[in-house]
C-alpha cells in the first residue's frame, strides 16, 4: 500500500533526508520518501502490518525531529 | 513571510542591537560575560534546548547540537562576540533558508493550484455544488465563467473561451463550443458550459497530474543521492576531526588547549553539511517546477538529470511532428479553376463522412449546396460518382480514373491524390495529407543547435511520406513503415549507437508507442493528444504537444545540472579550504560562519535560478 502524508513544521532539509533513512529501515517498509520540498511524506509498506508501521515510522520521525508532525 | 518567520526575524534584530551594545560597554570580568549572554539567550534558547532535546533522543551529530557546542566552547575559550555572531548569523541563514525555500515552494504551488474543489450538479432544476470525486461519467455538469474545469468531458451546450496556460503554458485561449473535448485543470473564461462527463475524477487530465507532479520527489536523482549520502559520512568525519584536534595536539605536542579548542570550534561551525542538502534537491525542484510551468511535466529529477545528456532524439511521426489531421495541400487543376476543382470534389463528396470528404468539405470552405448533386454513387475502394449540376463528377483514386477511361497524370507530391474527372474527362487532383507542426522544423533545428547528436524519424506510414517530412525538417535518419514491434527494435538499435554518458529520447504520443516510451532512456509523451497508456508510460509529458518544447526541456535540464554542479563545487571547495585553514591556525570563527551560513545562502540563492526559464 502507498500512501500519501503531509508534514508539519519539517524545517531542515538534513533531518528530512535522516528520516527518510530510519523510515526504510523499519522492517516492512519497501520504499519511503520524504521530500523537504514537498513537505510529504510517501510510504509504501506491507499491507497486512500498515498501522503497525505507520506506527514506527511515527516514532522514528518524532525522534529524530520532534517539532515535526504527520498529519494522518 | 510566515508568523513564525516573522518571529525570528524580530528575535535576529534583538539579539544584533543588543550585540552591538554590548560591544561598546567596557565592562570587565562576569559583567562582560552576562552582557553577552543576553544576546545569546534570545538568540540561541531554542537551539539550546532542542540540542538537549535531541540529545536525549539519541540524534548525536544534529545541527543544534554542533552548533551549541561551537558557541559556548567559545564562551569558554572567551570570545563572546563570535559566540554570538556565531548563533545570530547561524540563524539568520536558517530564517533565509526557510524564506527561500517557502517562495520556491510558493511557485510551484501554483501550479498545484489545478485542483478544482467543486462540481456544479443540476438537481431538480437547482445548482448544487458536490465534490468533484462524487460526479459519475455521464452525468452533466454546468461551469461557469471563472470557474475551473473539475473533471473532463465533452461540451454539450454553450461555447466559450477556455485558458490552459496551467497546464500547458499556452497564453492564448482556447475556443470550445458543442461537441468539443474539454480537460480538466482549465478555467473556463466566458461563457456558461454544460458538460457531460467522460472520465471519473480519479482518470481525470487533473487528478493524473497532480498525482505525478506529487510523485515526482520520490525519484531522485544520482546527484541528490550522492550528497544525502555525502551528509551522512561527512558531518561525522568533521566532528571526528574536531575531536582530534582538540586533544591530540595539547596532549602529545604541547600545544596549548585554548588554541587547539579554538581550532576545534572551528571545524563544528563548518560541520554542517546544509548548504549541499538544501541546494541540491532545492535546485531539482525549481527545474522542474520552471518546466511544469511551460508546460512541460517530469516525472523525477533523475529524468532530468538524464535529459541533460541526450545524444540521440527519436521522434514518431503523426501526432508527434505532424498534426495527425488531414488536410488540403494542394490543388492541381487541369483545364478548370482551383476553385471550381475543390467545388466538384466537395459536392461529390458531400454525402460521405469519410476523413477524405471532411478535408475536402473543409477546404471548400463553405456549406456545399446538397440540391445541386443527386445519384451519388460510392465505389468501396475507388471513390465516388455524382451528378453535380448536370455534369458526371467522378472523384476518386487511379483506379476510378482508369475505370473510366480518364487520362490522370501522376502527383509528385506525397499523400493521399483525389483525381477529379468531369463528363469522363480529367479535370485535375487534389493532395490530401497530414501537416506538419508550424514547430516542427524549428524544433529540429533548436535541438542540433544544443549539440543533439542524431534525430531520428520512425513512422509506420509509406515511404515516400516519411521521406519528404523528413527531408523537410532536416532529420538526420528516418524509418518508414514499420509496424509498432518494429520501432522497438529500431530504438534498440539506436540504443547500442549512443556513447559514454548519452541518453536517447523518444517522442510519440499514440497508443502503440508505450513499449517504445518505456524501452527508451527517457520517453517523451504529447499529453494534449496522446493517449493515457503513453502518458503513463512516459518519463516526460509534453502538455501542449510542441515538439519544440524538447529543445526548452533540454535547455532546462541543462541548466539545472549546470547549477547543481557549480553548487556542490562551491560549497565542498569553501568548506574544505576553511577546514583546511582552520587546522592550520590561519582561520578563526568569521570565516568559519562564512563557510557554513554564507555559503548556504549563496547556494540557496543559485539553486532559485533554476525556477526562472526564460523563453527562446
Amino acid at each position: 500500500m502507498k500512501k500519501h502524508y503531509k508534514m508539519v513544521d519539517l524545517d531542515c532539509a538534513n533531518c528530512a533526508a535522516k528520516m527518510e533513512d530510519a523510515i526504510k529501515k523499519i522492517d516492512g517498509v519497501k520504499d519511503a520518501t520524504v521530500s523537504f520540498m514537498t513537505q510529504k511524506l510517501i510510504l509504501d509498506a506491507d499491507d497486512a502490518r500498515y498501522d503497525e508501521i505507520l506506527k514506527q515510522v511515527l516514532k522514528v520521525c518524532k525522534k529524530v525531529e520532534p517539532d515535526c508532525t504527520i498529519q494522518l | 513571510m510566515t508568523g513564525k518567520q516573522k518571529k525570528m526575524l524580530a528575535r535576529i534584530l534583538a539579539s544584533a542591537v543588543l550585540l552591538i551594545a554590548a560591544a561598546f560597554v567596557p565592562a570587565k570580568g562576569w559583567a562582560r560575560l552576562i552582557l553577552f549572554l543576553v544576546p545569546y539567550g534570545v538568540i540561541g534558547w531554542d537551539v539550546l534546548w532542542r540540542a538537549v532535546r535531541n540529545i536525549s533522543h539519541g540524534q548525536v551529530f544534529d545541527e543544534n547540537f554542533l552548533m551549541s557546542i561551537a558557541t559556548v566552547g567559545a564562551f569558554f575559550t572567551g570570545e563572546y562576540p563570535e559566540a554570538v555572531a556565531v548563533m545570530l548569523f547561524y540563524q539568520v541563514g536558517e530564517l533565509f533558508q526557510s524564506y527561500a525555500v517557502g517562495r520556491s515552494r510558493q511557485s510551484i504551488s501554483a501550479l498545484m493550484d489545478i485542483r478544482p474543489d467543486y462540481a456544479n450538479l443540476e438537481k431538480d432544476g437547482e445548482l448544487i455544488q458536490v465534490d468533484p470525486e462524487e460526479v459519475q461519467i455521464g452525468q452533466e455538469i454546468v461551469v461557469k465563467a471563472g470557474e475551473k474545469i473539475p473533471l473532463d468531458g465533452v461540451v454539450v451546450e454553450g461555447s466559450s473561451l477556455i485558458d490552459t496556460s496551467s497546464l500547458t503554458g499556452e497564453s492564448l485561449p482556447r475556443e470550445v463550443h458543442a461537441g468539443s473535448d474539454i480537460i480538466s485543470g482549465c478555467v473556463n473564461q466566458s461563457g456558461l458550459l454544460k458538460v457531460r462527463v467522460t472520465k471519473e475524477f480519479g482518470e481525470s487530465t487533473v487528478a493524473k497530474i497532480l498525482d505525478l507532479v506529487e510523485n515526482s520527489s520520490s525519484k531522485k536523482a544520482k546527484a541528490e543521492n550522492f550528497i544525502t549520502k555525502f551528509a551522512r559520512y561527512y558531518t561525522p568525519f568533521v566532528v571526528l576531526g574536531a575531536a582530534l584536534l582538540a586533544v591530540i595536539p595539547p596532549l602529545f605536542l604541547n600545544g596549548a588547549w585554548s588554541e587547539w579548542i579554538h581550532r576545534a570550534l572551528i571545524f563544528l561551525v563548518i560541520s554542517c553539511p546544509c548548504a549541499l542538502v538544501i541546494s541540491v534537491p532545492l535546485s531539482f525542484f525549481g527545474g522542474i517546477g520552471g518546466a511544469s510551468k511551460q508546460g512541460i511535466l517530469v516525472k523525477g529529477s533523475n529524468y532530468l538529470e538524464a535529459l541533460a545528456k541526450t545524444q540521440i532524439v527519436v521522434f514518431d511521426k503523426t501526432g508527434t511532428l505532424t498534426k495527425g489531421s488531414f488536410q488540403v495541400t494542394a490543388v492541381h487543376p487541369d483545364k478548370v479553376s482551383k476553385r471550381q476543382l475543390l467545388e466538384f470534389a466537395a459536392l461529390a463528396e458531400c454525402y460521405s463522412d469519410h476523413p477524405i470528404s471532411r478535408s475536402l468539405k473543409e477546404a471548400y470552405d463553405c456549406e456545399p449546396d446538397r440540391s445541386r448533386v443527386r445519384d451519388v454513387k460510392e465505389i468501396s475502394g475507388h471513390g465516388v460518382q455524382a451528378v453535380v449540376d448536370g455534369k458526371q463528377i467522378s472523384a476518386g483514386n487511379n483506379k476510378l480514373m482508369q475505370q473510366i477511361g480518364a487520362e490522370w497524370r501522376e502527383c509528385h507530391h506525397a499523400g493521399t491524390i483525389v483525381h477529379v474527372a468531369v463528363d469522363g474527362e480529367y479535370a485535375g487532383h487534389i493532395v490530401i495529407s497530414d501537416q506538419v507542426k508550424e514547430d516542427s522544423e524549428e524544433a529540429i533545428a533548436a535541438l542540433k543547435r544544443q549539440g543533439i547528436s542524431k534525430t531520428v524519424m520512425l513512422t509506420g506510414d509509406a515511404k515516400s511520406v516519411g521521406e519528404k517530412v523528413a527531408a523537410q525538417l532536416g532529420l538526420d535518419e528516418v524509418h518508414a513503415e514499420l509496424l509498432p514491434g518494429d520501432k522497438v527494435e529500431q530504438v534498440e538499435a539506436l540504443l547500442r549507437q549512443k556513447t559514454g554518458a548519452g541518453q536517447l529520447a523518444f517522442v510519440g504520443d499514440g497508443i502503440n508507442d508505450a513499449p517504445v516510451l518505456s524501452r527508451a532512456d527517457i520517453g517523451i509523451a504529447m499529453g494534449g493528444l496522446g493517449s493515457d497508456a503513453a502518458i503513463e508510460a512516459a518519463d516526460i509529458v509534453l502538455m501542449d504537444d510542441k515538439p519544440s518544447k524538447i529543445a526548452l526541456a533540454i535547455k532546462i535540464s541543462q541548466k539545472t545540472l549546470r547549477i547543481v554542479r557549480q553548487n556542490i563545487i562551491f560549497a565542498l571547495s569553501v568548506k574544505a579550504l576553511v577546514l583546511f585553514l582552520g587546522a592550520v591556525g590561519a582561520a578563526n570563527m568569521w570565516e568559519a560562519v562564512f563557510a557554513d551560513v554564507g555559503v548556504s545562502v549563496i547556494a540557496i540563492l543559485n539553486a532559485t535560478r533554476a525556477l526562472k526559464t526564460e523563453k527562446e
